[in-house]
């Protein structure tokens, strides 16, 4: 996408199906989550995937603000999902372009379809996300940064949200896209799943598919985000089997 | 307060006659709102087209002029889709910069516009590096009734087949020519309410829906944008399904939009 005029187009799949970086097709880069990073923050989480560093901090349920978007019935998500002026090659604007603004409202309405906002009303859930490293999928880390500080703050919620990128690369359906698959590629398709019902609460998609190559990245992506689930539980045991509360 | 009761009222209406597959306004799951699009509208743009889709009009107006390509891209055209949900449109509206709502709409239509490969950037190109055509695609949403994203591309994709390149204005040739226009992209958009996925939402719908999923789709078979919306979900089974319908419908709607007519 995006490619009009590129320069060299990378080789993307070697004849053995290997990609950019060696992984197989239904390969995850590694990911690493640090449940409790923080100190101020009600939760928090920090999340290396692949090149990607996010962190992220809740707070609330709290007052909200602005006033005017209180509910009497149940509590409000809101979601600030930022990328910082380093985290890409060529240093951007510092503040909120119209593409992270729309990630904080996909991803917001996201998580306002797990938590329990009911027994919250009049409240905000305040999730903040900061892309301190970006290199591709970075909605997907601070989704489950996210979703991960959510769960240590002690919000109530039906599930953790694992999250996922399935992308077309070279003609084929692969999971988890890096850059350069990312810059190169013929379709991105960023999901997260509600690893309970199997439903998907994000969904985006650009690029090229057929119905046959958008059904394998749906089953794809389902099966990447599971892994990615059980990574997102195994470090809250971590935190929370030490008990030391301590920030990392 | 009363406001917010009678909104429950309605939403659980509305979630019960979905039940039994029927809706408000007596149309089925998957029965599309009448559309109606006037190509030409404004004559003071390049490009233009009125969508009416039920109780929702939007009106896409195309503007081009001389620019600098993007250092990255030399050889092609800039293009920008940008939406203006216009405090006349609707009592949810303030004025003051995009909100959110009105940021998405824009980028998902512009994505589709983009990954359909609408226009061929290329072709715009006037002096590589230096000189090429920068194409506005501006999007004046008049009256809000609901699934504000299909209304806006149908009118956007509809401007610019109409669109005429303004070469006199810019002293670049002798006489117009028209903008050529490759492919078609569609978006339909659903939501969920209860077990049922309606087609096609309306104002109150798309408050009583939990969920909202749009899918684009071009004439070459191709899904080229897909956004899940508003809190809600839905099951990879859901989104196969929904593709199957999202394709039937836009390749009556873009029958349609050739043709420059009416119809349900």
């Amino acid at each position: 996408m995006g490619t009009v005029g590129a320069k060299d187009v990378p080789v993307l799949m070697s004849p053995d199906g290997l990609r950019i970086d060696g992984r197989r097709e239904d390969e995850i880069r590694p990911i690493r989550i640090v449940a409790g990073a923080l100190r101020q923050a009600d939760g928090s989480a920090f999340v290396e995937w692949g090149h990607n560093k996010v962190m992220a901090a809740v707070y609330g349920p709290r007052e909200v603000h602005p006033r005017h978007l209180q509910e009497n019935h149940k509590a409000i998500v809101q979601c600030r999902y930022n990328m910082a002026a380093f985290s890409v090659d060529e240093r951007k604007r510092p503040g909120l372009d119209r593409r992270s603004q729309e990630i904080s409202k996909v991803i917001g309405e996201a998580f306002e379809s797990v938590v329990f906002a009911e027994e919250f009303p009049r409240t905000s859930i305040d999730v903040y996300i900061e892309v301190l490293q970006a290199n591709a999928g970075t909605r997907c880390a601070g989704l489950v940064a996210a979703s991960v500080a959510l769960a240590d703050a002690g919000i109530p919620m039906v599930d953790l949200l694992p999250a996922v990128a399935v992308g077309k690369v070279a003609g084929e359906i692969v999971l988890d896209l890096k850059k350069e698959e990312d810059n190169y590629g013929e379709a991105d398709l960023p999901m997260a799943l509600v690893p309970q019902s199997g439903r998907l609460v994000l969904l985006q998609m650009e690029g090229h598919l057929t119905r046959e190559e958008l059904a394998k990245a749906l089953d794809l992506g389902v099966q990447g985000c599971r892994e990615v689930h059980a990574k997102m539980k195994e470090a809250l045991r971590t935190r929370y089997a030490e008990g030391d509360g301590g920030a990392a | 307060m009363s406001d917010t009761l009678s909104a429950e009222i309605l939403t659980s209406h509305i979630l019960d006659l979905a039940h039994s597959g029927k809706r408000v306004d007596g149309r089925g799951p998957d029965d599309y709102r009448p559309v109606r699009i006037e190509p030409g509208f404004v004559a003071s743009a390049d490009g233009s087209a009125l969508v009416h889709l039920g109780d929702t009009k939007v009106l896409a107006g195309v503007k081009l002029e001389p620019g600098k390509p993007f250092p990255d891209t030399p050889n092609a055209g800039v293009l920008t889709t940008n939406a203006e949900l216009v405090p006349l449109s609707s009592p949810m509206f303030e004025p003051g910069p995009p909100t959110p709502t009105a940021i998405e709409v824009s980028r998902v239509v512009d994505r589709a516009i983009r990954a359909a490969e609408t226009i061929d950037l290329t072709k715009l190109c006037i002096t590589p590096g230096e000189k090429t055509w920068v194409c506005y695609v501006d999007l004046h949403v008049l009256d809000h009734g609901g699934n504000l994203i299909d209304a806006a591309l149908l009118a956007g994709v509809s401007a610019l087949a109409h669109t005429t390149q303004p070469l006199v204005r810019f002293g670049l040739g002798a006489a117009d020519v028209p903008l050529e226009v490759d492919h078609f992209p569609i978006e339909c958009t659903f939501v969920r309410l209860g077990d049922t996925i309606v087609v096609d939402p309306t104002v109150d719908e798309e408050r009583a829906g939990q969920g909202r999923l749009t899918i684009a789709t071009d004439e070459v078979g191709r899904i080229v944008a897909m956004q899940k919306g508003r809190v809600g979900a839905f099951s990879p089974d859901d989104v196969k399904e929904l593709v199957d319908r999202a394709f039937r419908h836009g390749d009556r709607l873009r029958s349609l939009a050739r043709g420059g007519g009416t119809g349900a």
